[in-house]
This record gives structure tokens, sequence and C-alpha cells, in this order.
């Protein structure tokens, strides 16, 4: 218990020195380095789940490591990641050029690729979209099915609140400029937008590949469904990369951590919780 | 004497232990609102409490902040619990106060202390599973269920509780002598609750009902469940007005719970801008109620 006290009280000490934005007032750590550490990995909630799963997989290979996993979202992760109160952040989005140029040191680590896909409610009756229909639908612009191809109804909207990760990724690489319609029925997290499509009739939304069930309609994106071969074989276009970021090349155990997800018994652990390989 | 010295020295220690119990809740009143209000400030300042106020677009991700729409939803939600609410929580508490035999007031009066013991999370749920479906089955282009209609429903089974238990107290507090006045001059017993016992429980029916209110602009997570969160200003689906309960809207409550927790920097402070005004709204409701409650003892 006191080591452990002594442990994150260096590294607290060590994360002070050099961090983008506001400097922060602490004592310079003792040099040397900690083999036998803590680390604090913050961000978002997409990625949150996996990363618990690596953090127990690498406690069966290095016991004395312990990582300690957090949610707050994709922009505490890069946030946290950029002022070293972590010493990883997650984001399950890609890091924005903005971001960047806040923080030029921050380094980012792609450990999974993560489909989103859109699903309708069971009762619709068409199969698949053009990505313009997609961005058209959710912007607002086409408002009852028969005007792609299905039986007439309304076509009810289900999307994540701002700030989402995966909201911001459906907006990247489907939206391009258009807004998401502010008429959406807005949902917090993906289970409860599946919730939502399940009992509500003609109703479409997105979510991650990981919430893809039997209870709703997967929807094919210029002919290609939502699937992990369709994304490696490239057909599927909505895909984004699950990131880590880190303050500088990662050193010590960190390193070590990185380097065992990206490794085979990490990558295992992706593609069993239905997430896309990083191939090296 | 040592044993009278001991009682005053325990008379006042007493004295200010109490003090200090009454202060700790103002001062935590104050130390909450001053944070709140100390987060909200470069929110204030970089978009302005006017535009805040006034506009209509929430849109953080193009630095849009404007919280009208959720004012209009937490208002409009509000006023619809109320219509739905007040006459059912009303009609309870005359009936246990003036007509129900006491073996049934001792069913019907637990059972309603129950309901304001349903953890709100439970309301959001039936919210969405039952009324959700139920709203969704009134005929209009674009009713997906989700909205005012189902949330207002939610609100005013959550506030009966405290509308009828206050006001059921006001109406056993009219004296005997109005009620048995009322009777000897020949008025039937339903002239008698009409006509002399709810106007003079008048000011205590308003203040149970102002209490409601507050409860009501505060309530979160059912809200969440069944409004559908849409950052839009309400208006009527159909050409009958009162469709404007089956559009979809967002709370002020909701917007905080739902955007905080991946917030950073002036949407951060935006949305606790967003519990400033919450926060204002019900003081005003609830010192509003206070006052009423005073008027009706002068």
């Amino acid at each position: 218990m006191k080591r452990s006290t002594a442990v994150i009280i260096i590294l607290s000490g060590l994360t002070l020195l050099g961090a983008c934005g506001e400097a922060k007032v602490g004592t310079p750590a003792a040099d040397g380095t900690v083999e036998d550490a803590e680390i604090s990995v913050v961000g978002s909630t997409t990625v949150q789940p996996l990363a618990e799963l690596l953090s127990e997989a690498y406690e069966a290979v290095d016991p004395g490591v312990m990582v300690t996993v957090s949610g707050g979202g994709s922009s505490v992760g890069v946030k946290s990641a950029s002022e070293q109160s972590a010493d990883i952040g997650m984001a399950s989005r890609e890091i924005k050029e903005s971001e960047i140029q806040d923080c030029p040191e921050l380094v980012v680590h792609t450990i999974a690729r993560d489909g989103i896909a859109i699903v309708a409610s069971l009762d619709v009756d068409i199969d698949g979209i053009s990505i313009e229909q997609a961005r058209a639908i959710f912007a607002g612009g086409l408002t009852d099915w028969s005007e792609v191809g299905g039986t007439s109804g309304i076509i009810t909207v289900v999307a994540r609140e701002e700030g989402s990760g995966t909201r911001s990724a459906f907006q990247d690489l489907v939206m391009d400029d258009a807004l998401i319609s502010a008429a959406a029925i807005l949902q917090p997290s993906n289970g409860a937008v599946r919730t939502t499509v399940i009992s509500t009739p003609g109703s479409i939304a997105f979510i991650s590949f990981g919430y893809l069930d039997d209870s709703t309609k997967p929807m094919a994106i210029d002919g290609a469904l939502p699937t992990a071969e369709n994304v490696n074989a490239g057909s599927y276009p909505v895909v984004r990369p699950l990131n880590m970021v880190t303050y500088g090349e990662p050193t010590g155990t960190v390193a070590n951590w990185i380097e065992f997800i990206l490794g085979e018994d990490g990558q295992a652990v992706v593609a069993a919780e239905g997430y896309l390989p990083v191939t090296r | 004497m040592t044993s009278g010295m001991r009682r005053t020295g325990t008379e006042k220690t007493m004295k200010a232990v109490l003090l200090i119990s009454a202060l700790a809740s103002l001062m935590i009143v104050l130390l909450i609102f001053l944070f709140t209000m100390k987060e909200a400030m470069p929110a204030f300042r970089e978009i302005g409490i006017l535009k805040m106020l006034t506009d209509t677009t929430w849109r953080p991700g193009n630095d849009q902040f404007g919280i009208l729409a959720m004012i209009a939803g937490s208002g409009l939600v509000t006023l619809g619990a109320v219509l739905l609410g007040v006459p059912l929580a009303l009609g309870t508490a005359i009936f246990l106060s003036e007509v129900a035999p006491n073996w049934i007031v001792k069913i019907v009066r637990p059972s309603i202390e129950l309901l304001a013991g349903i953890p709100s999370v439970v309301y959001g749920l039936f919210g969405m599973v039952v009324l959700v479906p139920l709203v969704r089955m009134i005929p209009a282009p674009g009713n997906a269920g989700f909205g005012l209609l189902a949330a207002s429903a939610v609100l005013a089974v959550m506030v009966l509780p405290t509308i009828a238990n206050i006001s059921e107290f006001a109406v056993r507090s009219v004296p005997k002598g109005y009620r048995e006045g009322s009777l000897a001059l020949g008025a039937t017993k339903w002239e008698t609750i009409s006509r002399v016992i709810l106007p003079a429980a008048k000011p205590g029916i308003i203040s149970s009902v102002v209490l409601g209110l507050g409860r009501a602009l505060g309530e979160t997570i059912a809200m969440i469940m069944v409004i559908g969160n849409s950052v839009i200003l309400p208006a009527p689906i159909t050409s009958n007005p009162l469709s404007i309960f089956l559009s979809r809207a967002r709370t002020l409550t909701g917007n905080v719970a739902v955007e905080i927790s991946y917030a950073t920097g002036i949407h951060e402070s935006a949305l606790f801008a967003t519990g400033v005004v919450l926060f204002i709204l019900i003081i005003l409701v609830n010192s509003s109620a206070r006052f009423l409650m005073r008027r009706g003892v002068n």
C-alpha cells in the first residue's frame, strides 16, 4: 500500500515535467526508471471495455504492473495525454489537427479498428442505402422510406449526443459538411440507441460494430454489409481507428504494454471482442 | 450548583451544534451555487448570457450554445405534468381527507408514499417500454412516441405524491367549524367541498403545486429516457396546437446529464451555465411557493 502510494507520487511528479497546456506546479521527480508501476489510461468509453480486457490480459503476463482504466470520452483522453495527467489517452476517433497543434509531442498508436454500422428497425424492408442517401437521411433531408425504395413510412432518425466519439466519427466519415438533424432522437450510449431502434418502427441509427446483433437490421452501405470481411476487403467505408495516445514515444512499462497490445496476444483480445485487429 | 452549570453548558453546546447543522445546509447551497457559477463564467463571458438565453441552436461542435430550446422543453414538460398531474393529485387529496372511510385511507396513503419512493430510473424504464409505445399509437406524422407527452405523463405520476400529500394536509387543516357551518346551512357535501373547503385550503394547494413544479423541473434520468433529447424548439406537428406535446424536446437537466461526460472547455462551461439557469429557475419556483404559503397564513 505504502509502496504503491510512493509510486503514484513519483509518477505524478514525472508527469508534471513539460506537459502541454498550462504549466503545473510540483516537485521534480527523482530520476531512475520505475519498472514496477502503475499505468493510468483515460478516455473514450468505446475503447474503455477493450482496454480493461487488455489490462487483465497483460497483468497475467506481467503481474508487477497495475493498469487502471477510466472513461471520460475521447476528448478527455487526448487532453489527459497532452497534459500528462494520464500515461495513455484513449480516443475512438482520429486525433484532430487542432489537438496535434496544441501538443505536437503526441504520439498516436492505433490499437484496433472499429466499424460503425447503420442499423434500422426490423420492420424496415430495404437492405441497403447509398452513402449519399445515408447522409441525406441523417441530415433530415430524406424523411420517408419510400424515397429510398422502401414501403412508405416516416424515417425516425436516432443518433448519439454531441461529443460522443461514435457521433464524431460518423460525422467525419459519412456526413462530411452536412449536420446530423437536430430533430433526431438522441440517446447517450450505443446500448440506449439500439434499445430505441428496437422499439421504434421505421427508425434508423448508427452504432459500433460491437453492438450489432439480431435485434436490429444492419444496412448495407453502397452494397457492402457491415462485416469484418468487408472492412478488411476495403469495401465497407465507415471505419474508424481506436487509438491510444501518449506524450512522446512511450518508454518503460507504458512501451511494454503498448507493445503487448499490438502483438499477437493483444490483437487476439481485440479480435475476440468483435473489433478489427491492426496488422503491422 | 455543579449540575446546574453542567446543564447550562450542555444547553449552550447543543445550541451551537444545532446552529452549525442549520448553517451547514445554507453553506452547502451557497457553495454549490458559487462553484457552478464559477465554472459557468467562461461560457457567460465568451458566449454572452443574453445570446445563450435567446438562441435556439445548440451545436457545441460548431460553437453554438443556445439553450432556449431546452428552457422551452423544461417549461413545456412541466406544464404538461401539471395539466395531467394536478387534477389527479387534487382528487386524491380531497378523497382521502373528506370522502374516504378510514380503512381505505389506510391502504391508499401508503401506496402514494410508495410512489414517492420508486427510483426515477424505474419510472423512466416504465415510460420507455409502456408509455412511449402507447403515445406512438396516436396517429400523427413524425410521432415516434418519444416526446413531451410521454415525459409529462411520467412526471405527472412522479409529482403526484408531493402535490397529493401537501394538498391533503391543507384540506385537513381547514377548521371543522367551516364544514359544520356549511352543512348546517343546508349545503350538500360537494357544495361544502367546492365552495367552502377548497377556497379555504387554496394557499396550501397552490404551494403544493408549485413545490411539485420544482420537483418536475429537476427530474433528469426519467426524462432522458422518454423525451427524445432532440435540441429543437418544440412545435405542433399537426394543425392541432395540442400536438406540440407530441414534439420531441430536451430538458435543461437532460442537457447537462447527456453531455457532461464528454464535454471539455467552453462546452463544459456552457453545461455548467445550463445548470446555473436551472438553479435560478428552481430557486424562483421554490421561493414563490414560500411566498404563497406565507400569504395564505396571513
